[in-house]
């Protein structure tokens, strides 16, 4: 019997792979991290006015989402969407029990997100050393060092950290990204201090079969618990491959509303997942999530109006019409 | 702390545990195995473009972009391709040339072209015109069957019985739909024993493979399961096909659900043919390109040649003067 005797490293490996044998029924519950604000509004060409994006949040907060990524503390050269940043977590009306996390991809940015109040911040990594390379001008291990020095503030600050692991299957330079790299990132994130790993599919390739052998493994690294999925709808595999992120244990789940943000790497091509239709899942599975569903299509409703364009989500297409 | 090994901090590492505990390995790789689902190794596709999806555009699509359409898909490896319907042109003109559609086009050896039938005078249309393989549609609905068909789902097993007898004559194999499986416009939730009766009944009358279809797309894996687990006990699994519409973007998991319940057939549309009539705008059948990515990326085998379809789909498209639903077919257009 393993589980009361030998080494503790052994009884550690015994309780997470028995988590991992009871994680093929579903979570009761998953929480959803609302990124449209920030990762949506980003790929949207159009820049939205800062009133607007303040009474999306709002919106979203409405709706009873528990995260909502709220801007990036980006430099507004880099992404000029993000500029208005200070005066967007200064805005918005934040609701007790609701975290709104920024992105901070240096010290600097760090800093500039505490003074102007955030509480929470995320960092991004990459599985491919390419992508690295070309998003932001460094390899992953340089990339890594980077966030060190944020996660020592953050720690010193109290500001909780997540962390994004990008590319997880599939890199639109590189093609195919190992498992194990995705491993290997995704714990150094976790070792580091953040504590949730989100796991992003960036260009939407990712199919049920590679997100299996993706998450089995990551989950040798990291407590599923820790983890989270970030699927691109680009490829139409989003829901399939959330689907088997929850039959794996995750109970974490990335989405934006009216699937905002299309595909920076296939123009013209969608991106983000739409909200509603993860929502519109889970509730058919009988999973709660604290959203109230036609909250969340008014804030997706007002989105598109604003942007002016048509909602990338099947479940508000299909609604308004009947 | 005493003899604690040097992997026992914040996080273990897998490769160092192993390292130090080499007799681990075997029994690790035992457990493994438990998150692993079991899928079919072959999925067979039955493309339904031509008809179900053709039937719901609003365009009329001339007979040669028909014929052209089919004559492509037929080179594309899929096995079955439903061709037209035999119903009266006046209530679904899309198909009123059915007889000259199924005499136009070029059969490929190894592919079937069914066409459906719902009433004696459909089939005898049909097997004048060269049909080998007919389909009958039911529905697990009585209020959709009496708007849809004019009478009730126990009328409508009658009429079947016609043709299926006649077919059986003929040795002609019979597909049967049931409509409304996880879902009716008008009625709302369906029971699954109902969806189980009407199918069992078309099985038990002699129809080879049963289609499931969710109709208005409202199904998610939670009712496709239960749903599934009804009919199967009922109906052999490897007789059961899934027709899932993609109105709430929840085609794909439903179909994977399916599939780890043992389902091994699955209806779908080129280039997403077909909007979904009770949800105007908005679409219907799932797109056979974005199936055929999935499947293919899971290892499972369908005989298909993905590039094909999505030339196919391009000419429809094309001539119907509309954008494709199919994602997989927009980002692959689309790649910088």
């Amino acid at each position: 019997n393993f589980s009361s005797s030998g080494p503790f490293s052994v009884r550690l490996i015994y309780l997470s792979l028995a988590s991992v044998r009871a994680a093929h029924s579903l979570p009761g519950k998953v929480k959803i991290v609302e990124v449209g604000p920030r990762d949506g509004l980003q790929n949207e060409k159009t820049i939205v006015p800062t009133e607007a994006k303040i009474h999306l949040i709002n919106m979203l907060t409405e709706s009873g989402l528990p995260v909502i990524e709220a801007t990036s503390f980006v430099s507004p050269k880099w992404v000029p969407q993000m500029a208005d940043q200070v005066e967007v977590m200064n805005g918005i009306s934040k609701k007790p029990g609701v975290s709104y996390p920024v992105l901070t991809p240096n010290l600097k940015g760090f800093q500039a997100a505490v003074s102007a109040g955030a509480s929470e911040v995320a960092i991004f990594g990459a599985a491919s050393e390419l992508f690295s390379k070309k998003n932001i001008n460094c390899s992953v291990e340089e990339s890594l060092q980077r966030f060190e020095e944020v996660m020592k503030a953050a720690k010193e600050a109290a500001v909780p950290v997540r962390g994004y692991v990008s590319c997880v299957v599939g890199c639109p330079y590189e093609g195919h990204v190992a498992p194990e790299k995705v491993a290997h990132v995704a714990k150094r994130l976790y070792s580091m201090g953040c504590y949730e790993i989100s796991l992003g599919d960036t260009i939407g390739v990712g199919t049920p079969g590679s997100m299996t052998k993706m998450l089995e493994a990551v989950t040798k690294e990291v407590p599923v618990s820790a983890l989270a999925v970030h699927c691109h709808d680009t490829y139409g595999q989003a829901l399939a491959n959330i689907l088997i992120a929850l039959q794996m244990g995750i109970s974490v789940v990335d989405s934006s509303v009216a699937g905002l943000g299309g595909c920076p790497y296939a123009q013209g091509a969608s991106g983000n997942v739409a909200t509603e239709d993860v929502v519109y899942m889970l509730h058919g599975l009988g999973i709660q999530t604290g959203v109230d569903l036609s909250k969340l299509m008014d804030a997706g409703a007002f989105i598109c109006r604003t942007l002016n364009r048509k909602t990338s989500s099947k479940v508000a297409q299909a609604t308004c019409k009947l | 702390m005493g003899n604690v090994p040097t992997t026992v901090k914040h996080c273990l590492s897998y490769k160092q545990i192993i390292e130090d505990y080499p007799w681990l390995k075997s029994w690790l790789e035992e457990e493994k195995i438990i998150t692993e689902h079991e899928y079919p190794d072959f999925v067979k596709i039955v493309e339904v473009g031509p008809r179900d999806g053709l039937q719901n555009e609003k365009e009329n699509v001339p007979t040669r972009v028909k014929i052209q359409l089919i004559d492509m898909l037929s080179t594309t490896g899929l096995s079955v391709i439903e061709a037209t319907s035999f119903v009266s042109s006046k209530w679904v003109p899309q198909m009123a040339d059915h007889t000259d559609v199924l005499r136009g086009i070029q059969r490929a050896p190894h592919v079937r072209y069914p066409v459906l039938t719902p009433n004696m005078q459909g089939f005898q249309d049909a097997v004048s015109a060269g049909a080998t393989e007919v389909a009958v549609f039911g529905s697990a609905s009585e209020t959709f069957s009496r708007k849809n068909i004019n009478c009730s789902i126990a009328e409508s097993m009658l009429r079947f019985e016609e043709v299926i007898s006649a077919a059986k004559d003929r040795q002609i194999p019979v597909r049967g739909y049931v409509s409304c499986a996880l879902g009716c416009p008008h009625e709302g939730n369906i029971d699954p024993s109902k969806v189980a009766e009407v199918a069992k009944g078309l099985y038990e009358m002699g129809c080879y493979e049963i289609s499931l279809g969710d109709t208005i797309g409202v199904g998610t894996p939670g009712s496709m399961f239960k749903m599934l687990q009804k009919v199967m006990k009922d109906v052999p699994i490897k007789s059961l096909a899934v027709h899932c519409h993609d109105t709430y973007g929840q085609a794909l998991p439903n179909i994977l659900t399916a599939l780890q319940m043992g389902v091994s057939v699955v209806d779908s549309a080129v280039a997403g043919l077909g909007g979904c009539p009770y949800a105007q705008g908005s679409s219907g059948n799932v797109s056979t390109e974005d199936v055929l990515y999935m499947l293919h990326g899971m290892g499972i085998e369908t005989g298909v040649n993905l590039d094909r379809v999505i030339e196919a789909g391009d000419f429809i498209c094309n001539a119907l003067d509309r954008r494709t639903n199919s994602k997989v077919a927009q980002a692959r257009g689309r790649t910088l």
